[in-house]
């Protein structure tokens, strides 16, 4: 199953290193990692998406609540939350592709953040899988480069991760 | 009254350093100068209250720290350089980390503004320990040093304890600033829990007072926690059979005849058979290590488990257990027994009795019985006959492979902390410095290290710090001439091909001993045995190096396969007549 685990990390030199080192040294898997400090500026927040079975997300959680930089992590596939992931896509777009790529943009609800006479760069925020159903949208040999965040989230309702 | 610490002086980083391991209670600092610690070196030469222990490999000083640790509950101190010297060290704080020993490990750096630039002797120090210490610190700001070492000594020691690395760049230590060791320190995302949940505990007793064959399986963790004697009175108490891990032997006395011996690939009949048959089970301070479980489906397949251990991330590591309860043993213990005491005991005595005598068969076949009439000398011989000579008192260090094993089991350790050796990691060479660290901690005490010809040539060298120091020591050396553990694996499970497993062109362990400053002794007959070692452990000044040439086609029995259950053990030949899988 996929996991989406949002952490609270102190925001030192390291503190990283030592979430991604856990995960290659105990053979788990990273799907996408994103991370920047907090409004405290003392705080990371690190957004991690994996893959395991109940017992081995188990562990990973366990094992992250062991390392001394991690001060407050969940597990928000546990309950209702919300996944976004941030794409810049660099398009090929010349004569008639122009409009129907601006067309499509509107569709996703992205914005074209860059022109020049022979492309756009698009921007997209959502899901994976929208963001997904958008690169499949286009021609495959329009796009030049597509960059992607990974995934950050946060938990529906009144509860947030904070200390 | 003196004051521990003024408020205004100015001192070098490395003055505070000394100053910290002082104010920290810190005896022996073990460890190997070099350029990035001279300043911290200076800084020790002008004070008389941590005593430094010099050692002639880094390895050697992390191993003497750790047994040190080992023996007295106290976090072990390591001092070395840069570069090559944490590099040296990485062996030792891996086999701390493995075993859960408190170990504060100060290794030098660079200068701070060197960092990075592939300086002389520049390693990372913090990202090549970073797998293997509880945490690590690098102390860029001199201003920060007291308190980054008042956090190491903590994070060392409490909770599951294990190694802090603290990373000093020289320039660090040539700063200077106001010196103030703080009694206390907090660390946000830190907090171990002591105190068990009280429904788990509850839930836990009632097993317990149902079970019909009841087994109680202890590890490192009661040894960690100074709970051997709760753990005692608790086991007494219930009547229950008791069997401990490799690490946790001592923890319950092993002439008590509720002791089933130690469990695992070379654990006794008795204690395997009762692993499998057994109904609920009561793992304290263990961590169901893959050379104990075996096949994880077959590990004790009718039983419900109950699991006490520190750390979360032990439980339902590898077995999935009924009844998880986070917390030190010996508070989890204490209050198990406050409800047992509240029920008047009440347990299943009818059942408990003929669970007993289903033990007692097992124990009948007398799985570690081996020839002792032989002519030659049997390695587990002279183990019976150290531990009759010091009646199972002494403290014993070992190597690793078939000696380790045969003291574990022929030993008999009647005390916590008296058993020192490399459980989890494995480390050969441990041994001798290990018994460093040991009779530095006890100097009044006898101190054997149990090893192997292969094994003691791994740290051979640091039988100069023993006459250094002066330590009395008594290297029991098993010689069957191979690396035995090897040899008695490729006989099993590669048809007998032992590949390097010979060990040709060995030194004359006699004349090192002597050529080192040392007493050497050559054993060649079992008549000589209980001599040699009477001799060694009368003589309270001088180490000795006891040479046994024994049988080199001894093997250790029993032995469960890798990937096997309980129940399907090797045993040995006076066994396997009757050999039942059953």
């Amino acid at each position: 199953m996929r996991h989406i685990i949002a952490i609270l990390l102190e925001n030192e030199a390291g503190a990283l290193s030592r979430v991604s080192g856990l995960f290659s040294a105990r053979g788990y898997n990273i799907e996408s990692l994103t991370v920047a400090a907090t409004e405290d500026p003392t705080l990371s927040r690190i957004t991690l998406v994996t893959r395991g079975s109940d017992q081995i997300i188990e562990q990973i959680i366990k094992q992250l609540n062991k390392l001394i930089d991690v001060v407050k992590l969940v597990d928000l596939s546990e309950d209702e939350h919300i996944e976004r992931e941030l794409m810049l896509v660099k398009i090929k777009s010349s004569g008639s592709d122009r409009e129907e790529i601006k067309r499509l943009t509107e569709i996703f609800r992205g914005c074209i953040i860059d022109v020049t006479s022979r492309t756009y760069t698009v921007e997209l925020t959502g899901t994976g899988a929208k963001l997904d159903a958008f690169l499949r949208a286009l021609e495959a040999a329009s796009i030049i480069e597509t960059v992607r965040s990974g995934t950050s989230g946060i938990a529906r309702g009144d509860k947030g991760l904070s200390l | 009254m003196q004051q521990k610490s003024t408020g205004a002086e100015m001192l070098t980083g490395a003055e505070i350093l000394a100053r910290c391991l002082k104010d920290e209670g810190v005896e022996f600092v073990f460890g190997y100068p070099g350029g990035a610690v001279l300043h911290i070196y200076d800084a020790l030469f002008k004070q008389e209250d941590v005593k430094h222990i010099l050692v002639r490999h880094e390895q050697g000083a992390s191993h003497a720290a750790d047994g040190y640790a080992r023996a007295t509950g106290k976090p072990g101190v390591l001092l070395v350089t840069s570069g090559p010297g944490a590099t040296n060290a990485v062996t030792g704080i891996a086999t701390a980390y493995m075993d859960s020993i408190p170990m504060v490990i100060i290794t030098g750096q660079v200068n701070t503004w060197a960092i990075g630039s592939d300086a002389f002797q520049e390693v990372d120090a913090v990202g090549i320990t970073r797998p293997c210490v509880k945490h690590n610190f690098l102390v860029k700001d001199v201003k920060d040093l007291a308190e980054t070492i008042k956090k190491a000594f903590y994070l060392a020691s409490s909770g599951r304890p294990g190694p802090v690395v603290v990373d000093v760049p020289k320039d660090v230590t040539a700063l200077t600033t106001t010196y103030h060791y703080p009694d206390k320190v907090e660390i946000r995302s830190y907090n171990p829990v002591a105190k068990g949940h009280n429904g788990q505990i509850r839930r836990a007793v009632k097993l317990l007072q149902q079970a019909k064959k009841p087994m109680l399986y202890t590890g490192g963790g009661v040894v960690l926690d100074n709970a051997s004697q709760v753990l005692t009175e608790f086991t007494k108490m219930l009547g229950f059979p008791i069997t401990n891990t490799l690490m946790g032997l001592g923890a319950f006395p092993a002439s008590d005849k509720q002791f089933l011996g130690m469990l695992g690939m070379h654990g006794t009949y008795e204690a395997n058979m009762a692993m499998h048959d057994c109904d609920v089970l009561l793992a304290v301070g263990a961590r169901f290590d893959d050379r104990v479980v075996g096949k994880v489906a077959e590990f004790c397949p009718d039983a419900k488990i109950i699991h006490i251990d520190i750390d979360p991330a032990s439980i339902s590591k590898s077995v999935r257990v009924d009844v998880p309860i986070v917390g030190s043993v010996s508070s989890v213990l204490t209050d198990m027994m406050m409800l047992l005491k509240e029920q008047d005991f009440k347990t299943d005595k009818d059942a408990i009795a003929k669970w007993w005598q289903q033990i007692e068969d097992w124990r009948r076949r007398d799985c570690l019985r081996y020839d002792t009439k032989s002519e030659i000398i049997k390695p587990q011989a002279v183990i019976e006959t150290l531990h009759k000579l010091t009646e199972g008192d002494a403290f014993v260090t070992s190597d690793v492979g078939q000696h380790q094993m045969w003291a574990a089991q022929y030993y008999g350790f009647n005390k916590p902390r008296r058993w020192i050796n490399s459980g989890g990691l494995g480390t050969m060479g441990f041994g001798l410095p290990a018994a460093i660290g040991v009779q530095l901690a006890h100097p009044d005490e006898t101190v054997c290290c149990v090893t192997g010809e292969a094994s003691i040539m791994m740290c051979i060298q640091e039988l100069s710090t023993c006459l250094q120091y002066g330590l009395p020591i008594n290297v029991v050396s098993l010689n069957n001439r191979y690396m035995g553990m090897v040899r008695q694996w490729q006989e099993f499970f590669y048809e007998g091909r032992y590949a390097m497993s010979y060990m040709d062109a060995l030194p004359d362990f006699v004349e090192l001993a002597h050529s080192f400053g040392h007493v050497g002794l050559r054993v060649e007959s079992p008549a000589d045995v209980e001599a040699a070692l009477k001799e060694a452990i009368a003589d309270t000044q001088r180490l000795y190096f006891i040479d046994f040439v024994t049988d080199q086609s001894e093997n250790v029995f029993p032995m469960i396969e890798q990937g096997k259950g309980h129940h399907e053990m090797h045993l040995p030949a006076h066994m396997s007549p009757e050999r039942d899988l059953a």
